[in-house]
């Protein structure tokens, strides 16, 4: 028998570290972020619990500032699988006025993704979240464990981190406590996409390239998905060939021009690309090492 | 993580990277990690390779020409080092504390690289990058020679498992690019590592700062005749062996959708299996068919090693998360074997010292149980590599030590079969992994049934109640002998004495349940034991 190429290794190894987290938490829960490793994750759990349904509920942290594709995208995927899908919105973040616009891309992150996220995990009670991020997406993340441990108040400690040696993942944990944990955690940008080409997996259109109406603003291009996105003196909407390397909230995500409109087409372009995956991200050049600060505080 | 990889071997075997060496197949993965003490520049030697291997996008190169200004120790040049420093905290200090894991590829060979801490407090760390590596390079400093740190961390790799080492002696720079220095290292380092059982041992000598020997062989060191580190990293085979012989599946979820389904949910760890091939769960040594085995993607026909599959067996057998299922056929393949005695080589991860009679949670595999300190056999002092007597074990030592376990798990030596061999040993009160260890030798004590009971009472009860048959016959004999004496009546005698042969080993059956449920609801009864069981 040949040895695993090296898409099958990733994806043996995801499906083992799923089971292993199902295997001993009590409530567990998958962080659905709408995005390209969001869908590859939902589809690799699929894979480990098959024939049973999904052996835990879906979650997203709704900040109201979502793509309207992305939002049309998850409740297709949810209503075609049969999901068990919850939506949490941090009511009092949007009472209190907090929007990406005025509020700073910082703020709205902090309460609306943040605090929201803890809000949802403290009322379901879910003593262990699995979410999309890859090691190297940014430089604090190259440092995650696979299994990491929180806190009570969801606070990472990177100091007190426990080994990982082998596949051997220490799973116990106090009253209170909680795991993230992360099966994509040594899969690249490029792995993901040929992923997707090979398995076929349905992803939100707004990563292939369409005419969008964008304005260029602070060096990026941002696309107004709606009327809330106000226009500064002498900026205009205009129509440019466009797509997204990530997705997030609308107002805090570059778009790049690109006339990449097939996942072919966009693993061609990925490998002739000299920036990296985040660099449309908005939130984390807030100051150095921002990251990991977030994380700290408990942002995924 | 070494999924398919049990066994790995090199092509070109104990070469010197000077001799010819056949190329990698394209495509192929290299898992390395770099290992070397406190300022012997492993974050600047893998920021060169990264940036040399034109894997630094040009974002971050911008901001790394920011951050050189403000915090580099280059003179304003660019200071690779700040590219794999993650963390602020490592910034500010200007060392590595954790594994940073890094992803590139040339177009002869994609790699993952671990940058793993320095200093002897995070040696735990080291030990967690190494464990998933093919390849290992080791930091000398030129200037320095071999520190205690150097054959710590050569030890630490070969105790994980490590089988390709890379000697990179840096700063050649500073040292004028001096030959005689050089081989002078390379000398020390082979007399250190004798005994470590590499398959490949290079030495290179390397400016990580000034970029030579690192893409390009350097003109300023021309005596040096071999390859380039990058090149060698590129071309180094580490063809993987898949574990073919037998079968081994460690059971880490049973799946029950409903009732008509009950699949056995893991990762195979050996062999290969396909329906109908007889099987037998262990410990338990029940026996069962394998009906089918059933994916996402459709049943197969065949699975072998590394892939994550679901069995279901055609009889109706009683396994849970951490039995083992095994072809019946060879079921002591790759050295898998029951055992609740373990001779294990132990690297103490936990703040506090590890004493003999204290008790952990032993996870091995999908496999929880309770382990007891017997012995501590000795301590590996690494700066010497001699084996001596311990009455402790602290935090980063090396040890040798006996355990004793609550009940038999099916295991394997590490050297035949990585994943039925490697364990953690859990903190019962804090839940901190205190030790990471690999298993050499395994057996079930001489007296199991006398392990399992516990306390005075039972050994009292069992002693009373286990009669060997020839004491059985005699005690009936003397209750026959007694009630005549008694009675004067033959027959009631020997019907007194009957009894007594009959009803005694019952009464010994019952006990047995007994004791046998009683050590079920104690382990059941573990408050911290959290791992779900069979679910």
């Amino acid at each position: 028998m040949k040895p695993l190429d090296h898409l099958s290794l990733l994806e043996a190894e995801a499906i083992h570290i799923l089971r292993e987290a199902v295997a001993t938490s009590e409530r567990p829960v998958m962080l659905y972020s709408i995005g390209k490793d969001s869908s590859v994750l939902l589809h690799l759990a699929r894979k480990a619990f098959h024939p049973a349904r999904l052996p835990f509920p879906l979650l997203h942290v709704d900040t109201t500032w979502k793509f309207r594709e992305m939002i049309a995208f998850r409740d297709e995927t949810a209503r075609a699988l049969g999901l068990d899908l919850l939506i949490h919105v941090n009511e009092e973040g949007l009472r209190a006025g907090i929007n990406p616009i005025d509020s700073g891309s910082q703020r709205h992150t902090d309460v609306m993704k943040t605090a929201g996220l803890k809000q949802a995990l403290d009322k379901h009670g879910f003593d262990l979240a699995f979410g999309g991020a890859r090691r190297d997406e940014e430089k604090s993340r190259a440092k995650e464990r696979i299994f990491s441990h929180r806190t009570a108040d969801h606070r990472w400690d990177p100091r007190n981190q426990r080994p990982e040696p082998w596949r051997l993942f220490n799973t116990r944990k106090l009253k209170g406590e909680s795991f993230r944990v992360f099966p994509l955690s040594n899969w690249t940008e490029l792995d993901v996409w040929t992923y997707i080409q090979r398995e076929n997996i349905p992803v939100v259109p707004l990563y292939f390239a369409a005419p969008r109406p964008v304005v260029a603003r602070d060096g990026t291009l941002i696309m107004r998905d709606d009327e809330r996105l106000p226009l500064r003196p002498g900026e205009r909407v205009e129509t440019r060939l466009v797509r997204f390397r990530t997705l997030g909230c609308y107002p805090l995500t570059g778009a790049i021009e690109s006339g990449a409109r097939s996942i072919a087409e966009i693993i061609a372009e990925m490998r002739a690309s000299r920036t990296s995956e985040r660099q449309g991200r908005l939130i984390d050049h807030d100051g150095a090492a921002s990251m990991e600060q977030k994380k700290q505080e408990g942002y995924f | 993580m070494g999924y398919a990889r049990a066994v790995e071997t090199v092509a070109a075997s104990g070469a010197h990277p000077g001799a010819d060496s056949p190329a990698a197949s394209p495509g192929s993965l290299l898992r390395f990690i770099t290992c070397g003490s406190v300022d012997d520049g492993k974050s600047t030697l893998i920021g060169r390779i990264l940036h040399e291997a034109g894997a630094i996008p040009s974002d971050t190169l911008a901001a790394l020409e920011r951050d050189s200004r403000r915090f580099g120790t280059n003179g304003g040049a660019l200071d690779f080092a700040l590219l794999v420093d993650g963390l602020a905290a490592e910034r500010e200090q200007g060392i590595t504390i954790d594994v940073a894991h890094r992803y590139f590829a040339t177009p002869r060979r994609a790699f993952i690289v671990a940058d793993t801490p320095g200093h002897e407090q995070y040696t735990r760390n080291m030990a967690t990058g190494a464990s998933g590596a093919d390849l290992a390079i080791i930091l000398v400093d030129a200037g320095k020679g071999l520190l205690d740190q150097t054959r710590r961390h050569s030890i630490i790799v070969a105790l994980a498992g490590v089988r390709h080492v890379v000697v990179a002696i840096n700063k050649m720079d500073l040292i004028g690019f001096d030959e005689a220095r050089f081989r002078a290292i390379e000398a020390d380092y082979r007399a250190a590592a004798r005994g470590l059982g590499f398959a490949s041992l290079v030495f290179i000598p390397v400016s990580a700062r000034e970029g030579d020997n690192v893409a390009a062989p350097s003109p300023r060191m021309p005596w040096y005749r071999g390859p380039a580190l990058l090149d060698w990293l590129e071309r180094i085979e580490i063809r993987p062996v898949t574990v073919e012989a037998g079968f081994a599946l460690p059971v880490q979820y049973v799946n029950r959708p409903d009732a008509g389904f009950r699949g056995f949910a893991g990762t195979i760890v050996a062999g290969r299996a396909r329906p109908g091939d007889p099987v037998l769960a262990l410990p338990s040594g029940r026996r069962g068919t394998i009906a089918r085995i059933v994916t996402f993607d459709g049943d197969r026909a065949e699975a072998g090693t590394g892939e994550a599959v679901t069995l279901t067996l055609a009889e109706e057998i009683d396994i849970a998360r951490g039995d083992v299922i095994v072809a019946a056929a060879a079921p002591e393949a790759n050295g898998i074997r029951v055992a609740d005695r373990l001779v294990v080589r132990l690297l103490v991860t936990a703040e506090r010292a590890i004493r003999p009679g204290e008790r952990f949670q032993l996870q091995l595999g999908t496999a929880m149980a309770h382990a007891t300190i017997v012995t501590i056999d000795q301590r590996t002092d690494v700066a010497t590599l001699v084996h001596g007597p311990a009455e402790a074990l602290a935090m980063n030592d090396l040890g040798t030590v006996t355990l004793r376990l609550d009940r038999p798990l099916a295991l394997a030596p590490f050297r035949t079969l990585r994943d039925l061999g490697s364990l953690i040993l859990i903190d019962r009160l804090t839940n901190a992994t205190a030790a990471m260890g690999t298993v050499t030798e395994a057996r079930m004590a001489e007296d199991a049934a006398g392990a399992q009971a516990t306390g005075r009472l039972a050994v009292l009860l069992r002693a009373a109640l286990s009669p060997a048959g020839t004491a059985r016959l005699a005690g009936a004999g003397l209750v026959a002998l007694l009630v005549l004496g008694l009675t004067g009546a033959p027959l009631a005698a020997g019907l007194a004495g009957l009894g007594d042969l009959v009803l005694r080993p019952l009464a010994e059956r019952v006990n047995r349940a007994l004791w046998a449920r009683h050590a079920a609801r104690r382990d059941a009864a573990v408050p911290e034991l959290s791992d779900g069981g069979g679910i």
